[in-house]
């Protein structure tokens, strides 16, 4: 694994994956929201509005996934010291936040003609909210220690103090997961189980493509942030460098 | 021992802990963080007449009347154990319907019925095209598999 400590080997794998990830999510998720919007027939019961699903359903899991994925960089960090963890977490902050203000945006939107509200303070929904306020609270603090020095923390590196808020912010996770099982909540039960699917095959293909499109497309933009930051810390560095040859001369 | 499982173990156990803390403070909340009562609760005597909360039901097969008033109806959300009957004025979401879930926001009234100010739909988490919705139960599960 500490191979890839060397950001050359890293980037010599993550420039030429970046376009085939943004490429093939993108072509993914076209396909599969044009099927989904066009194609497959409306629900039994909602008729066109069950049709959000089709991001409603990726988003929740980028959002959840996101979270898993900072709270492993955190691990990784604070184990193994690891320099990628810090910067893939810093990374992943962002999009994950946006998706997962992109589930309860289109929850919303959703709820309002199928339950008659926008918005009610059941499990889920509070989970979820509170998924994004604790993104909200990471990218605070990774933002902070950017600030350190005048540039970014040695190698992109997380404080110990947002590690190991990555970690314990991943309690949520199984909250948010089983919520609609542990309590009474206007939001139904999980509809894909390793049981199998409540979603009738002829609707659920379409779910299948945008959930792997958007998935891709998210790894594509993980790797060009991690990218830019490991720029960064060049530019940084070579400043330094500079600066200390100046005061030598 | 390396410094490094060190920090894996100290990791570990912290995360256990933390992870328990979740799962204890989540079972204690099981009753207070509950989004609505349902009928068999109220019917054992969760609910005091006035207090506001929430009703959550499937709303019984052929149960809905309209009042003369032809704004306010009536109908008896179920659970299968108990049935409470409620009464509501005004709009009710499109997906309302007999034989669907709903919650009512409203409190209990002396005389046993509950008095609704809001109604939600619940719907359940099978999705499928209009024509197999119309299927009997066992045709559907003869072509799904």
């Amino acid at each position: 694994m500490h191979a890839y400590a060397n950001p050359t080997r890293f980037l010599a794998i993550a420039r030429p994956l970046t376009p085939w990830l943004l490429g093939l999510g993108l072509a993914l998720l076209l396909v599969g929201a044009w099927a989904g919007l066009m194609l497959v027939p409306g629900d039994y019961k909602q008729g066109e509005t069950a049709r959000i699903l089709y991001v409603h359903v990726p988003s929740a899991w980028l959002g959840m996934g996101g979270w898993t994925a900072l709270a492993v960089a955190g691990l990784v960090q604070l184990v193994w010291r690891h320099p990628l963890a810090g910067i893939a977490a810093r990374a992943i902050a962002v999009p994950g936040m946006l998706f997962t203000a992109l589930c309860l945006a289109t929850g919303s939107i959703w709820g309002k003609p199928t339950w008659g509200t926008w918005w009610e303070w059941d499990g889920r929904m509070t989970s979820m909210l509170v998924l994004l306020f604790l993104y909200a609270g990471f990218v605070a603090l990774t933002m902070g220690d950017a600030n350190e020095n005048g540039g970014q923390r040695q190698g992109g590196m997380l404080s110990r103090g947002a590690a190991v808020y990555a970690l314990v912010g991943a309690v949520n996770i199984p909250i948010i997961n089983r919520s609609v099982v542990w309590w009474n909540s206007l939001h139904q039960g999980p509809s894909i189980t390793l049981g199998g699917s409540s979603i009738d095959a002829a609707l659920l293909w379409p779910l299948g493509l945008t959930l792997l499109g958007f998935s891709l497309l998210f790894g594509g933009i993980v790797l060009m942030r991690m990218r830019r930051i490991i720029a960064d810390n060049r530019v940084a560095a070579r400043l330094r460098r500079l600066a200390d040859d100046d005061e030598g001369n | 021992m390396k410094p490094k499982h060190q920090r894996l173990i100290l990791a570990i156990v912290a995360l256990a802990g933390v992870a328990g803390a979740g799962v204890l403070g989540a079972s204690a909340l099981r009753d207070e963080a509950a989004y609505f009562r349902t009928p068999a609760e109220v019917a054992g005597g969760k609910a005091t007449p006035g207090e506001a909360m929430r009703l959550g039901g499937m709303v019984a097969e052929g149960s809905i009347r309209h009042l003369a008033d032809g704004v306010t109806i009536r109908f008896v959300a179920t659970d299968g154990e108990a049935s409470i009957p409620v009464e509501f004025t005004g709009i009710v979401p499109d997906l309302f319907a007999e034989k669907a879930g709903m919650v009512a926001d409203g409190r209990m009234r002396a005389d046993g019925v509950f008095a609704a100010d809001r109604i939600l739909a619940k719907h359940d988490e099978r999705y499928m095209p209009p024509q197999m919705g119309e299927m009997p139960t066992d045709m559907k599960a003869a072509t799904a598999g």
